[in-house]
Parts: structure tokens; sequence; C-alpha cells
């Protein structure tokens, strides 16, 4: 059989079922002797994998057991007895959402201009690429242990992280737009004899608002599901909440809040969506 | 609000109409006034004496944080090893149990529109707004510290974001494909086997490799709240103060993290 999946002319008539019975689809990897050592390569690095995972097989079953009692103490949910901590968490992690999307969106403009090669100098372009990456490669928890360690506990360093992280997302994705535009416009923008910045409010601008508006409300969003994790290391918002109520062993308060978290981020995430939907 | 008036001062061209002008402004207005009230809540909770200060700590921060003490590494490797195996392990397990859920939810192949479609969409939504260190921090309390709760709550959070794009992307295949293999007289899993899967199959390995890079990223901070990884060490080292020691494991994360984008990014771009 050869490689088109039709039988060999050595003789006899073309026999439709025996080709079509005979033939493949092609495999995701092409070359072959790669596919194999794709193939051979994950198999040799998940038997190693798990062998070297310690598990506590005793601890785990002991677990199951106890993640019974443990979901058990989650319902009834309990909004009522700490509803003012709840409600504050709630408040706080909002007002960080708003403050640090705002900020992070002000602050990514320039830094994407000057991450996009079109626009910018080599030197400016490096040194915009470079605070892009590091904002991207940690993750915000870390970025909020330095914060907590710089500005002390509470949702002001929440908010910085928040902000600094929202810079890395949102100068990456723009940049990649700016550099995407039709050249033409700007050209036809400069040609006019406009100045630089007039050139960025007629030339950049209106080809990039659609994806800036979207990704500013999905950065929204990224940014409340994020505030709710960073009071674990005392940046403030409902993730204290949470970490005091786990703390404290009182987990109808715990399934409240992650009600709460659960309930808003799908509200965001639809409001994200439409605003997306709006804009595109 | 731009207006090109003639030289007798009647107004020959604007951009909006008034009325959108000051709908524009209104909302502006609105957007600033908002986050100056949110910033002051803000600042009301802030002890604005340790900021002003926050310079000076920085400085020292800093002061403390070089030179890395490089001998630390020796004792990162394994730590290291196990964080990258939370993070392949999980997403594997992420990947059996998400793509499954993606064709349950994806109107064209979901098997009830009414009944499975919305109860699949919950457990997608629930696992995509629960962070993943939430989910440690759940995970800890019922299977103990370690390595099993990280590759568990990795795989929860990703089960969600795998499921959810995958699912996407089987809505939007190319249905005239679908139409040729059904008239074939194909049965409902060859037509899943020939005309969707090949259809979806460079979108979920670029998925796949997307969250892969993603997993990396949350698996290093796992370890703060006991799940195992280089987050343990990170923070044992930060209770003590160890910033040297810190600085150590912060760049040995920004180096696996930069191969972990540089290799995802290889493979998206050869498969897609």
């Amino acid at each position: 059989m050869s490689a088109t999946g039709l039988p060999a002319a050595t003789g006899g008539a073309f026999d439709p079922a025996a080709a079509a019975r005979g033939w493949r689809p092609p495999p995701l990897i092409a070359t072959p002797w790669l596919r194999y050592a794709v193939y051979l390569g994950a198999l040799a690095y998940a038997l190693l994998a798990f062998s070297s995972i310690e598990v506590n097989w005793t601890r785990a079953a002991e677990g199951v057991e106890r993640a019974g009692r443990f979901l058990g103490g989650f319902f009834p949910p309990d909004f009522i007895t700490k509803g003012d901590d709840i409600l504050a968490g709630l408040l706080e992690s909002l007002t960080m959402t708003v403050v640090s999307t705002g900020i992070g969106i002000i602050l990514s403009i320039p830094v994407a201009l000057g991450a996009s090669r079109n626009l910018a100098p080599l030197p400016v372009y490096l040194a915009c690429r470079g605070l892009i990456a590091i904002s991207r490669t940690f993750q915000e928890i870390i970025i909020a242990i330095v914060f907590v360690a710089m500005v002390g506990f509470g949702p002001l360093a929440g908010t910085l992280t928040l902000a600094f992280a929202t810079i890395g997302f949102m100068a990456k994705l723009i940049a990649e737009d700016i550099e995407d535009i039709q050249a033409s416009q700007a050209e036809a923008v400069r040609a006019t004899g406009a100045s630089w910045f007039q050139l960025l409010a007629w030339g950049v601008l209106p080809q990039v608002r659609p994806r800036l508006i979207g990704l500013s409300a999905y950065r929204l969003d990224i940014n409340f599901r994020e505030s709710a994790v960073l009071g674990l290391v005392g940046a403030g918002g409902i993730g204290d909440t949470l970490n005091t109520s786990f703390d404290r062993y009182e987990f109808d308060t715990a399934a409240a809040v992650l009600i709460v978290i659960i309930v808003i981020v799908l509200a965001c995430e639809y409001a994200s969506g439409f605003i997306r939907r709006k804009v595109q | 609000m731009a207006i090109l008036t003639r030289a007798d001062g009647t107004p020959d061209w604007r951009r909006r109409t008034p009325r959108a002008d000051l709908l524009v402004w209104a909302g502006w207005f609105g957007a600033v006034a908002l986050t100056v009230a949110c910033f002051q809540f803000i600042s009301d909770r802030t002890i604005w004496a340790f900021v002003w200060d926050a310079p000076a700590q920085g400085a020292d921060l800093v002061g403390r944080m070089f030179p890395p003490r490089w001998s630390y590494a020796s004792q990162l490797w394994k730590p290291l090893l196990d964080t990258i195996n939370m993070a392949t392990i999980g997403t594997a397990l992420a990947i059996v149990i998400g793509v499954p859920l993606a064709f349950l939810a994806a109107h064209n192949t979901t098997p009830s529109r009414l009944l499975v479609r919305p109860a699949v969409l919950f457990i997608i939504v629930a696992s995509r707004s629960i962070n993943s260190l939430i989910w440690a921090l759940i995970l800890v309390i019922i299977l103990g510290p370690g390595i099993l709760a990280g590759i568990m709550a990795i795989a929860l959070r990703s089960v969600g974001f795998i499921a959810k794009l995958l699912y996407e992307a089987i809505e939007e295949i190319d249905a005239t494909q679908v139409e040729a293999v059904t008239a074939t007289g194909a049965s409902r899993p060859q037509v899943l086997g020939w005309a969707i899967v090949p259809q979806v199959m460079p979108a979920f390995a670029g998925i796949s490799v997307f969250r892969w890079d993603i997993n990396i990223r949350e698996a290093t901070v796992l370890g703060l709240v006991g799940a195992g990884g280089i987050g343990m060490q990170m923070q044992a080292s930060i209770n003590v103060l160890a910033w040297p020691q810190v600085t150590t494991i912060f760049i040995l994360i920004l180096a696996t993290v930069l191969v972990s984008e540089w290799l995802s990014a290889r493979v998206r771009h050869a498969v897609i």
C-alpha cells in the first residue's frame, strides 16, 4: 500500500472499499522518528515523574474520611455570622480591582507604545520588553509578597501588585496589536504633517481601540479573580476573609465566601464578554 | 471634542454629535469618579507612614536580597523538579477530565442541551473561578501537605480552562465536513472521530501546551499553602527572612518560566 492510500498498481481492479479501509488520517506530528521520540519521551517522563512522587497513601486515605467531614462543614454555607467580614472583604476586593485596573491600563499604554517595534527606537523597545517579561514571569502572589514587605499589609499592596501585573499583560497584547496595524493608515496620517502624538491619536488609536477596550474588560475580570487570593499573603481583599475563615475552621463561612467569589466571577465574565462582543 | 470650523466660526465638521460628545464625557467622568472613590476607600485602610517609608524599605530589601546565596541552589533541584512534575502531571490529569467535559459542553456535540450542557458549564465555571491557590488550600486540608495536593489543585483549576477553550473550538468547527461524513452514513462516534476530532486537534495541542506553561508558573507558588514544590522552600526562606535564598529561588523560577514559555511558544508555532 502506497502512502496515498491507493493499492499498488501490480494488477487487479481498483478496490474502493479496500482503499477506504486502508486509509488513515495523517498523524499530528508528520515526521515518524520525531513522533515516536515524543511518545517514548512522554512515556519515560510519566514513569519517572510518578515514581518520584512521594505520596503518603495512609494520610490520603484518611483524607477521604476527612473530606467527608470537611465538605460536610461546608454545608449549609453561612452568610450571616461573619456577614460583615465578608462584605468588608468583598468591598476591598472590588475597590482593589477597579483602582488597579485603572492605574494598570493608564501605565500600560506608554509601555505598550515603547514595546512596539514600529513606533519605538531599539533601546526603548528593549527596556519595555524587559519590564513586560518581568511582570509576566512572576505570579501575582510573589509580587504581592514583595509589595507587602515594602508598603505593609493591606489593600494598597494588593492594588500595586495587580496594577503591576496588569501592565505586563496589557502592554504585551496591545504592543502585538500595534505592531500589526495597517502601516498605510499611519503613513497617510504622517503625510499630512501630523506630529507623533497626532499620529498616535488618528493613525494608531482608532485601529487598536476595539482590542484595547476588550482587553481592559478581560483584565478587570482577571484582576477580581486574582484579588481573591492576594489576601493569603496579607495583601487585602476577600482572600483575607477566606484565609481567616479557614484558619478558624469556620468552613461554613469559607463556603459562603467561595460562593460569593464564584457568583461575582460569573457576573464579571458575562459583563466582560458582553463588552467584548459589543466592541469587536 | 474634535470640531473643524470655517473662517467665520460656523462648524464645518464634527466627529460626534453633541449628544454623543456628552455621553462620552459622562462615561469618562463616571469612570474617573469611581476610581477615585475606590482609591479613597483603599487609602482609608492604608497606613501611609509605611508607604512613605517604602523607598527606604525597598532599598533595604534589595540590599538584603543581593547577592543571592548560590550555594542554596543545591537544595533546590529536587523541589524544582517536583514543581515541574506537579505542573505536568496536573495538566495531563486535567486533559483527561477536561476533554470529555468539552465534548459534553459544546452545543454541537452535547448529548443533551437541556440537562447535560448547563451542568457541565457550571462545573467549568466553578473550576475556573477558584484560583489554584484556593484549590490547594482546600486540598491540603483534605489530602495533607505535599505534592499530591498540588497536582490535584493544578488539575482542578485547569479542567475548566481546557474544557472552556476546547468547547469553544468545537463549536467553531466547519460544519460542512461534519455533514460530509454524516452523509456517508457514519454513526455518531464515527462522525466524532473523523469529522470533529481532526478539526480541533491543533487547537487542543495549543491549549494543552499553553495551560502547561501557565501551570509551571502557578506551581511555583502552590508551596506557599503547603502543596509542595519550590514554593515551600520560598515560604520557609521568607519566614526566616533569608532574603538571599529568596533571590536564588526567584532567579530559578525566572529561568524555569522563561524556558517553559519558549518551549510552549515553539510547540504552538509548530501546530498552528
